[in-house]
């Protein structure tokens, strides 16, 4: 590792607590003590968060765009397993 | 996903090239007003376009900072000096926001600067402008940051989903810093006649290049017409100059100022405010690096990065160290 190619890392941050982390972007940095650091400077300066995560980029798997409609379409054809799918009949209701 | 490595590792130009369905995909979820991600095929064109405007667009965030810098010493007073401390640093995030989303094309941040440090890739021109007095601060904040707000607005919704990502966030922190220069304005014009004149003085100097930071006119403005095809542009530069000129021209009546332009009159028949002719000449000097301050900039980044070196080199013997430490533990 050099200066010019430190790693790059996702941020992620808790808004408040009660949520979840969300991606907010992402930064170089030589460790990850320096990225969470960094990562308060960048995207924290205006109370956006309560906790950060920050890892590193080349960690994360992730699925293919080249393949995505093999891969997400067999939830398509289940419309079965949404509650708009079934019908109710008049008058009965919290169902 | 905003990691640079993947963009890299797909073979996303070869069959862009090879493929003819390619283009008629890509533009189908153009016109569907789609957002193009990372790793998605895309026309090299395309790719290469982004880069340059998203890295100039970084260039001029992090070179912005200089004509403000060289207040935070001269700020007139400890709440002024914080604000503005504030401001340049946010400038420099925004380059940040910026550099990761060219990043996301699959270039280096390093390079990036390389080519800005070798006159290889360029900078708006407006921060080509002097800053002699405290007002300038003030004009900056209300009308080069008040252009770039209506300039960046409708990239929040620009095809390329990193950059819109960055412009949104972007956008939200430069809406106060147009708020602080119009504030500093106001206090001048309406203070002592020697400071009223002098917010005068830095209104009348930053008036007509703001109205050139939109670009030349949409018949002489060449990249404009393809960057609207692809989502990457949605209004043109003369629209985007007429909102800007709308917006402005009321305000600057309730901050007791005039703008240098005899032919500036609100047209009743259009409802927008009609305005003198822009001598673009200048503008094309500036960019031709005969700006005022055009080798001084330069001058003062490649010296700002070069001294910065020890402070990367210290991070990195930092990180290797407590590498070293935790393999033993």
């Amino acid at each position: 590792m050099t200066t010019r190619d430190w790693p790059l890392w996702e941020v992620f941050v808790r808004a408040r607590r009660g949520l979840s982390h969300s991606h907010v972007g992402s930064l170089h940095a030589p460790d990850a003590e320096m990225a969470v650091r960094n990562a308060r400077d960048v995207f924290t300066r205006r109370e956006e968060g309560v906790s950060i995560w920050v890892v590193p980029a080349a960690a994360i798997s992730a699925s293919s765009p080249d393949e995505k409609d093999a891969f997400f379409d067999p939830a398509a054809d289940k419309v079965y397993r949404h509650p708009t799918f079934y019908s109710v009949p008049a008058g009965v209701e919290h169902l | 996903m905003y990691g640079n490595h993947d963009t890299t590792s797909v073979p996303v130009e070869a069959p862009a090239a090879d493929d003819p369905t390619f283009d008629r995909d890509f533009m189908a979820l153009i016109d569907d007003d789609g957002r193009v991600e990372p790793r998605d095929a895309m026309p090299d064109a395309y790719r290469r376009g982004l880069v340059r405007q998203i890295a100039q667009h970084a260039h001029s965030e992090i070179i912005g900072m200089q004509p403000e810098g060289s207040w935070i010493g001269r700020a007139p007073s400890l709440k002024r000096k914080a604000i503005l401390m504030a401001k340049v640093q946010d400038e420099a995030g925004h380059g940040l926001y910026l550099y990761a989303a060219a990043e996301t094309l699959g270039v280096d941040r390093a390079d990036l600067l390389d080519r800005l440090h070798t006159g290889r890739q360029k900078y708006s021109s407006i921060f080509n402008y002097p800053t002699p007095t405290w007002a300038d601060i003030g004009a900056i904040g209300w009308l080069v940051d008040g252009a770039a707000i209506t300039n960046q607005v409708p990239i929040t919704k620009c095809s390329y989903g990193p950059y819109a990502r960055a412009m949104v966030r972007i956008c939200k922190e430069e809406s106060f810093h147009q708020r602080q220069g119009f504030e500093i304005l106001h206090t001048l014009s309406h203070g002592s006649p020697q400071q009223h004149a002098m917010a005068q003085d830095a209104v009348d100097r930053w008036w007509w290049p703001s109205l050139m930071m939109f670009g030349p006119p949409d018949d002489d403005s060449p990249n404009s017409a393809r960057s609207m095809r692809w989502g990457i542009k949605r209004f043109s530069n003369d629209e985007l100059r007429q909102r800007f000129v709308d917006m402005t021209a009321p305000q600057s009546h309730a901050l007791g100022l005039s703008l240098p332009d005899p032919e500036l009159a609100f047209d009743a028949l259009t409802g927008h405010w009609r305005y003198g002719e822009i001598d673009f000449t200048e503008l094309f000097e500036v960019i031709k690096g005969n700006g005022p301050l055009n080798a001084q900039r330069m001058a003062h980044r490649t010296d700002a990065h070069e001294r910065g070196d020890w402070v990367r080199e210290a991070a990195l013997g930092y990180a290797a160290k407590h590498a070293r430490t935790e393999a033993v533990a």
